[in-house]
C-alpha cells in the first residue's frame, strides 16, 4: 500500500474528529457498543424475546459478540456510500487517491470495533466463556476487514454515479442484519432457512466470533474459509470497479 | 537540468454530461441488464480543451490567460493529475503542488496543526519533513497564536493562509497557481508573490493562470492565451497580452455598438430639465426628449482615421459627429456636447452657446462635429449627452446617456481626468523607470 502514512494519519484525524467537541469525548468508542448493546438487550428479551437454547444464555453477551463486528461492518459501508460525495473538495481540487477515503472509512471503524473488544472480553472473564479459542479471533477480523473493504469500494465508486444507493442501502443492511445470525443463532435455526443463511460471508464471520469468544472453541473452518474467499472476490471485484470508475470521479462528484 | 517540464501534445479534454433524468434509466436497465459499466455512457459531451500543445522549459514561468470558461482550469486540473486528457499526452516531470483550492482537505473539526500535518503528508511529505517545515509554515501563514483552534474557527483569509503555506512548503519541482492569490488582504498577496519569485530565482517551474494580465506579463516567460478550449496565442508575454488585450476590447467594441450605437426610440415627454451641464450623480438618466424642431438623426464616433469606433485608447482623438435636421428653419440654436463617467459624474462639457459662436441659420440637414484632440481619460467607460437647444435652454432634441464610449489604457490611474504628467526625483531617492509600455495600437486590433 503506497498510501500507508496518508491513511495511518487520516484515520487518526477521523478518530480524534469524530468525537470532538462532545463532553465523553473518546469514551464514546466504549459507550456507544454499550448503549447499542442494551438497546437490542432489551428488546429482543423482553419486548420480543428470542426463541433460544440455554446454550445462548447469558444472551446479553451473545449478543454483544455478535453485534460488535456488524455495527463495524454496517457503519463502514453506510459511510463509504457518502465518503467519495464529502470529500469532493479533495478529490476534486487535489492530487488525492480516491481509492483513500473508503479505505480510511474501514480502518476507523475498525479501530472502533477493536476498542470496543476489551469491554466484550471484560464481561466474559467473569463467566469463564473465555478460552484459548479466543486467540483466533485475528483470522475473522482480518477476513471482515478484507470483505468489507471490498463492498466499501464497489459501494462509494458506485454512489457517485447513482446517488440512489445511499437511500436504498440502509434499507439493504437493515434486511442484511437481519440475515445474519447477531440475534438469533446459526445453529438452532431450521435446515432450510441454514442453507440461505449459508450464502451470507458476514453468517460465517459472526458464527466465527460467537464460537471463539462466546462458545470456548472453534470448528466453524470451512465457513470461515468459505467467508475469507468470498472476502478476497470481493476486495478484487471492488478494486477493479474502483479503477475503472476513478477517472469518472473527479468529474462526477 | 535539460528538457521540458510540462510537455502537453495535443491534449483534449471533453466532459460528458449524464442527465438526470437518464441517470434514472440507466440506473434501472443497468440493474436489470447487470452491465453497469458498458451503461455508463454519456448523454451530451462538452469539450472543454481541444488540440492543446504546449512546452513549459525547465526553471520558467508560464502564464496563462483566457476568458471564463476558456479551459484555463480544466488544463490545471489536467496538469495536477486531478482527471485525465481525453486525448493527447501530457508530461509532468517532478512533484507537482497544486494550489487550485486553498485548504482543500482541512478538516474543520481538528486542529490547525493536525491539519498542517496532514495536509502535508497529503502533498506527498514524510511526517518528518512536515515536523521540520511546521514552524516555517506557521510563521509564514502567521497564525502562530490560533495554530491549536480548530480549523472552523478560521477565517476564510487564515484558512487560505494556511493553505498557501503548506503548498508551498511541500517544495515542489512544478507549482500550478490557480488565481488564488486573490484571497487574503494586500500584505499577504504581497508575500505570495515574493514567494513565487523565490521559486522563480530558485529554478523551479512555475504554471500560473490568471485574469491579473500585469501578472502574467510581469512575472512569465510565456504566456498561453486559451479561448474556447484552444490555443489562440503563444509566445512573448507582451505580444499574447496584447493581442488577448485586443480581442478583449473588439469585443467591447461590438458591445457598445449594439447597446449605443442607434438612437434610442424617442421619449416624447422630457424626463428630466434641460440643463445640460448640470447633471449630478444620481439624476443621471438616460433618455431622449425635445420638440424636434431640429432633430439629432444620427450620432458617430469616429477616430483619427474617419472610422467608426468605440474603444480608444488614451492620447488618440475622438470625433462625434452629429447628423441634424431641422423640418423648417431655425435661427435660435445651440449644439452642446457632455462626457459622463458611467456613475454619472461629468466629466466635461461645452456647446456652441458657451464658446460664444452666433447662430445664423438652420436649414435642411447638416453635420456638426467636436472633436476632442487627445483623450486624457482614464480607464473606464464613458456616456454622451448630446443636444440641440435654444439659447434659453429649451430642447429641440436632447440625447442623454443614449452614446457611450470606452477608454482602456496599461496604466491603471484613476480619476476623472489625466493630466499629461511626468516624475521627477532628485537627492537620495532612486527608482528604476518602468520599461516603456506604449498603449495598445487599436488600429491593428481592428485589422
Amino acid at each position: 500500500m503506497r498510501y500507508r502514512l496518508l491513511v495511518q494519519s487520516l484515520v487518526g484525524r477521523e478518530l480524534k474528529a469524530r468525537y470532538r467537541g462532545s463532553v465523553l469525548g473518546f469514551f464514546w468508542s466504549f459507550v456507544n457498543p454499550l448503549l447499542l448493546l442494551l438497546t437490542y438487550g432489551v428488546v429482543f428479551t423482553y419486548m420480543l424475546p428470542v426463541r433460544r437454547g440455554p446454550e445462548l444464555e447469558p444472551y446479553f453477551l451473545f449478543l454483544f459478540c455478535g453485534i460488535l463486528p456488524w455495527t463495524a461492518f454496517n457503519a463502514s459501508v453506510l459511510e463509504a456510500s457518502s465518503v467519495l460525495i464529502s470529500g469532493g473538495a479533495l478529490i476534486k481540487k487535489v492530487m488525492f487517491p480516491a481509492e483513500v477515503l473508503p479505505v480510511v472509512t474501514v480502518l476507523t471503524n475498525l479501530v472502533q470495533f477493536l476498542l470496543g473488544l476489551p469491554i466484550l472480553l471484560l464481561f466474559l472473564v467473569p463467566t469463564g466463556r473465555l478460552r484459548p479459542s479466543a486467540l483466533l479471533l485475528p483470522l475473522p477480523i482480518l477476513v471482515q476487514v478484507l470483505f468489507t473493504v471490498g463492498v466499501a469500494l464497489c459501494v462509494s465508486a458506485l454512489t457517485v454515479h447513482f446517488r440512489d444507493i445511499q437511500n436504498i442501502l440502509s434499507h439493504v443492511l437493515h434486511l442484511w442484519f437481519f440475515a445474519s445470525p447477531v440475534i438469533y443463532s446459526y445453529e438452532s435455526t431450521p435446515p432450510r432457512l441454514k442453507a440461505v443463511l449459508r450464502l451470507n460471508p458476514m453468517t460465517h464471520l459472526l458464527v466465527s466470533y460467537q464460537q471463539m469468544l462466546f462458545a470456548g472453541r472453534f470448528d466453524h473452518w470451512r465457513g470461515l474459509l468459505a467467508a475469507a474467499a468470498v472476502g478476497a472476490v470481493a476486495f478484487v471485484v471492488g478494486a477493479f470497479l474502483f479503477d475503472r470508475l476513478r477517472d469518472t470521479l473527479a468529474e462526477e462528484v | 537540468m535539460s528538457g521540458p517540464a510540462v510537455v502537453a501534445r495535443d491534449v483534449a479534454k471533453v466532459y460528458r454530461r449524464f442527465l438526470h433524468k437518464n441517470q434514472f434509466k440507466t440506473l434501472k436497465s443497468a440493474l436489470l441488464t447487470g452491465s453497469l459499466l458498458s451503461d455508463l455512457t454519456p448523454d451530451q459531451t462538452f469539450t472543454a480543451l481541444d488540440g492543446v500543445s504546449f512546452e513549459v522549459p525547465r526553471g520558467t514561468t508560464f502564464g496563462v490567460i483566457g476568458e471564463n470558461g476558456s479551459g484555463k482550469s480544466t488544463l490545471l486540473k489536467l496538469l495536477a493529475g486531478i482527471s485525465k486528457p481525453t486525448r493527447g499526452e501530457l508530461a509532468v516531470e517532478g512533484r507537482v503542488s497544486a494550489l487550485i483550492e486553498l485548504g482543500a482537505g482541512f478538516h474543520p473539526e481538528i486542529s490547525g496543526r493536525e491539519n498542517v500535518a496532514i495536509n502535508g503528508i497529503m502533498l506527498g511529505l514524510t511526517r518528518r519533513q512536515v515536523q521540520e517545515r511546521f514552524a516555517d509554515i506557521v510563521a509564514f501563514a502567521e497564525l502562530e497564536r490560533f495554530i491549536d483552534a480548530p480549523v472552523k474557527t478560521y477565517s476564510s483569509g487564515m484558512y487560505a493562509r494556511l493553505g498557501f503555506a503548506v503548498a508551498v512548503h511541500v517544495d515542489p519541482d512544478v507549482l500550478l497557481i490557480d488565481e488564488v492569490l486573490a484571497v487574503g488582504d494586500e500584505a499577504f498577496t504581497r508575500k505570495c508573490l515574493d514567494k513565487i519569485g523565490e521559486f522563480r530565482r530558485r529554478g523551479k517551474t512555475i504554471l500560473l493562470v490568471t485574469h491579473s494580465l500585469g501578472l502574467a506579463e510581469k512575472m512569465c516567460d510565456d504566456v498561453l492565451w486559451l479561448r474556447q478550449g484552444r490555443v489562440a496565442a503563444a509566445g512573448d508575454p507582451k505580444r499574447v497580452v496584447d493581442a488577448y488585450l485586443s480581442h478583449v476590447a473588439g469585443g467591447e467594441e461590438a458591445l457598445l455598438a449594439r447597446e449605443h450605437g442607434q438612437p434610442a426610440p424617442a421619449s416624447a415627454e422630457p424626463s428630466l430639465p434641460a440643463a445640460g451641464d448640470a447633471a449630478g450623480g444620481e439624476g443621471y438618466r438616460e433618455g431622449r426628449w425635445g420638440s424636434r424642431e431640429v432633430e439629432i438623426t444620427a450620432v458617430r464616433l469616429l477616430d483619427d482615421r474617419g472610422r467608426e469606433r468605440h474603444v480608444y485608447v488614451p492620447g488618440e482623438s475622438l470625433r462625434v459627429v452629429l447628423s441634424v435636421a431641422a423640418a423648417a428653419p431655425v435661427e435660435d440654436f445651440v449644439f452642446g456636447v457632455g462626457v459622463f463617467r458611467a456613475d454619472g459624474v461629468s466629466v466635461y462639457g461645452t456647446n456652441t452657446h458657451i464658446e460664444d459662436f452666433v447662430p445664423q441659420r438652420l436649414e435642411g440637414t447638416g453635420e456638426v462635429a467636436l472633436v476632442l484632440e487627445d483623450l486624457r481619460l482614464v480607464e473606464g467607460t464613458y456616456l454622451l449627452d448630446v443636444a440641440a437647444h435654444r439659447r434659453d435652454g429649451t430642447p429641440y432634441d436632447y440625447h442623454r446617456g443614449l452614446h457611450a464610449f470606452r477608454l482602456k489604457s496599461r496604466i491603471k490611474d484613476v480619476g476623472v481626468y489625466r493630466p499629461l504628467h511626468r516624475w521627477n526625483f532628485s537627492g537620495g531617492v532612486a527608482l528604476t523607470a518602468p520599461a516603456p509600455r506604449p498603449e495598445l495600437d487599436l488600429h491593428e486590433a481592428e485589422e
